[in-house]
């Protein structure tokens, strides 16, 4: 019983720390983006290595949560439920991943305007993100709380599409040129994408928190 | 050993009710996969043996006051045709009771060997067969509006929260298993208790009635159904007439443990007379209605939504079919084998009032004039002497008429302790009843009332207690031996 009891605490602290590295990855992602744009390189890449460890990391503990789920049988009516919610919140980490890698690798010019834009859309997008992991938590220690923060997740994603929207029309205005406009516009896009991975998230959350009726 | 042979048919009955209604107390642990059915066998077995040993006398004695079943051959056929009911309507996925299939089988018997049914018993028995699963429903809404309001405040992490619930199935699991035991052994073997040659055993430390060795027999039956059956039951009673989270689940659990608990213990009868509490009456109740109730229960909390309304009417006609096609299986079944293998079904009990059973109805004051009609006339069954009782000329009232069937009941007896050796060797008997035992030796009785006379005249220790819920488990325990007395030293 007490192996038992053991078990089931190491599992709870793996879950926490899967929930808290998704938080960590949007935080990080935030502060690279600053950093790029203000143009301190070295800095920015620092923070990218931090971001692929995390999200190698958060990778790992999903999988060992994954196997020790199945191994203990643990809650076989929402298991199904958990682990597609912890695979999808890790393309969250996976998305940052890739979005900060092609910022190193492209090192793309951005205008200031732009530039801006852009910091105020990860405003928004890691609001999205962070209500989505005070969601995920609620959904394991205190259900009835999962809707107060998954409304939040909408209001932020829609908040990141209006904002998303006014700095393409902004940057397709300027007179730059179109194959600079097409590749910050990927980039814009793929900051968005990072609050449209969360909603997705959310969207199976609902479902998952309406089956888990007691 | 040929009572082993006849004894087949009890543990066929108790067979399909371990794979059957074992799946009322797991089935829903193991369908939703929180517990493994091997951890749910072995647990249920043993608390199911437990049960049945333990705390299944309360039950089996309001059946044998349905109707005696004083023959082998009828007793075996008696829970034969209970048995192939249960079999049959389980094999066209009815749902069905064991508790009404014996009753109803019992009743076929009284009818075929033209004994009475006490009516009594059948109306209390009838009554708690509705009250059970109100019961049921009464305490799932209770315990499930109490538990989601505790797991509401409490937040308890997801996976705390299985391991609190798959430990809590294991302890309401056993609950369960036990009550099922104690309740449900009484159709098992109840009719065999009349008929049993088993004697007392001294087991170790233990000392088993002839009764708890029917019992224990019948509780390992049980088990056997529950081993070898009801895992394929147990998997598809999840998906019934709505579906159940784990919890809720737990909830359906316990309340449905809880009624065959509150229907079959003497304990807390006893408990709740000696606090001025009404007590339930100790009768064998379905596991499966008491399952419906605690499911309709949680159904009517989640607001009515989602219930299999088709189901629970197609589980309800099952209350009525299930005891009248036992009532006329075992009719017929008797009658086939009384008449095809010249087989003895039943003792024919005659009546009689003689002038020392006129004497007696006027010392307990339901002497008539118009019996003296009656007196020297011989009845060969209880049915033709109640009829004639009943007829207009006599002019006596239905509680009257009973006591006068009990009084006239011939049953010709010789006190011969020899027959009791061992039962005097174990202290079955207190020192003073015993004492007094031994100064009837070689007397001879016709009827029951005389030889009960006779040993109060000796002794009061024999003295029943007033009629007052308190004294009701003192007075059962005490009629208990004196029919054990009767049917001992009974002579042909």
């Amino acid at each position: 019983m007490h192996t038992l009891f053991n078990r089931t605490n190491e599992l709870i602290r793996k879950i926490d720390q899967f929930i808290d590295l998704t938080a960590q990855s949007s935080l990080l992602f935030k502060l690279a983006l600053k950093l790029y744009l203000e143009k301190r390189y070295d800095e920015f890449e620092n923070r990218f290595i931090s971001i692929k460890q995390i999200e190698n990391q958060a990778d790992a503990v999903r999988k060992d949560i994954e196997s020790q789920l199945y191994e203990q049988t643990l809650i076989p009516e929402s298991r199904g439920d958990v682990l597609g919610l912890l695979e999808n919140m890790d393309y969250i980490a996976d998305s940052a991943k890739s979005t900060m890698l092609e910022f190193s690798i492209e090192k793309p010019w951005v205008p200031e305007n732009i530039g801006k834009g852009m910091l105020d859309l990860a405003e928004p997008v890691n609001k999205a993100v962070e209500s989505l992991v005070y969601a995920v938590r609620a959904y394991f220690y205190d259900i009835n709380a999962v809707k107060d923060h998954l409304h939040l997740v909408k209001f932020y994603e829609r908040e990141a599409d209006s904002q998303t929207e006014k700095i393409k029309r902004d940057l397709f205005a300027m007179d730059i040129d179109l194959a600079c406009k097409t590749q910050l516009g990927g980039f814009i896009r793929r900051i968005d994408n990072l609050a449209d991975e969360a909603l997705q998230v959310a969207d199976r959350l609902n479902i998952a928190t309406i089956k888990r009726v007691v | 050993m040929a009572f082993l042979l006849y004894l087949s048919s009890g543990i066929f009955l108790g067979w399909s009710l371990g794979a059957n209604d074992a799946a009322n107390v797991f089935g829903s642990a193991v369908g939703s996969k929180m517990l493994k059915f091997r951890t749910a066998a072995v647990i249920g077995s043993i608390f199911i043996i437990l049960g049945a040993g333990i705390s299944g006398a309360g039950a089996a004695g309001t059946l044998d006051r349905l109707g005696s079943v004083n023959e082998i051959a009828g007793a075996f056929m008696v829970a034969l045709a209970a048995a192939v009911t249960v079999f049959w309507m389980t094999r066209l996925q009815l749902p069905v009771s064991t508790s009404q299939a014996i009753v109803g089988s019992i009743i076929g018997w009284n009818f075929f060997s033209r004994s009475l049914t006490d009516m009594a018993s059948l109306r209390g028995i009838v009554i708690t067969w509705i009250a059970s699963p109100v019961l049921a429903a009464f305490f799932s809404i209770v315990m499930y509006v109490a538990v989601k309001w505790i797991l509401n405040r409490s937040k308890i992490h997801m996976l705390k929260l299985d391991i609190y619930t798959r430990i809590a199935f294991i302890v309401a699991g056993a609950f369960g298993s036990y009550s099922l035991g104690a309740n449900n052994i009484a159709n098992v073997m109840g009719v065999f208790l009349t008929v049993s040659p088993f004697r007392p055993l001294n087991l170790f430390l233990v000392r088993l009635s002839p009764a708890d060795q029917l019992f224990i027999l019948g509780g390992i039956a049980i088990a056997a159904g529950v081993a070898s059956y009801s895992y394929r039951v147990m998997r598809t009673v999840g998906s019934g007439i709505i579906r159940l989270s784990p919890i809720a689940a737990l909830v359906v659990v316990l309340s449905t443990s809880m009624v065959l608990f509150i229907f079959a213990s003497e304990a807390l009868e006893f408990w709740l007379i000696a606090h001025n509490l009404p007590s339930f009456p100790l009768v064998p109740v379905s596991s499966s209605q008491a399952v419906v109730g605690a499911v309709l229960g949680i159904g009517i909390v989640q607001g009515g939504r989602g219930i299999n309304f088709r189901l629970v009417g197609k589980i309800a006609s099952g209350w009525v079919t299930t005891p009248i096609m036992a009532c006329l299986l075992s009719f017929i079944s008797l009658f086939f084998i009384q008449n095809v293998f010249n087989m003895v079904v039943y003792n024919p009990v005659n009546y009689r009032i003689t002038p020392e059973v006129a004497v007696k109805l006027h010392e307990e004051n339901v002497y008539r004039p118009a019996i003296d009609l009656l007196v020297n006339v011989d009845f060969d069954d209880a049915v033709s002497f109640s009829e004639r009782l009943k007829e207009s000329d006599m002019g006596l009232e239905q509680e009257v008429i009973d006591r006068i069937i009990s009084f006239s009941e011939v049953h010709p007896m010789r006190v011969n302790l020899a027959l009791l050796d061992r039962e005097l060797e174990n202290n079955w008997l207190k020192s003073e009843r015993m004492k007094t035992l031994k100064t009837l030796e070689g007397m001879e009785f016709q009827y029951k009332w005389q030889l009960y006379d006779a040993l109060l005249a000796v002794s009061p220790a024999w003295r029943m207690k007033s009629v007052e819920p308190r004294n009701r488990s003192y007075n059962r325990i005490l009629t208990e031996k004196l029919s054990y007395l009767y049917r001992t030293f009974a002579v042909q």
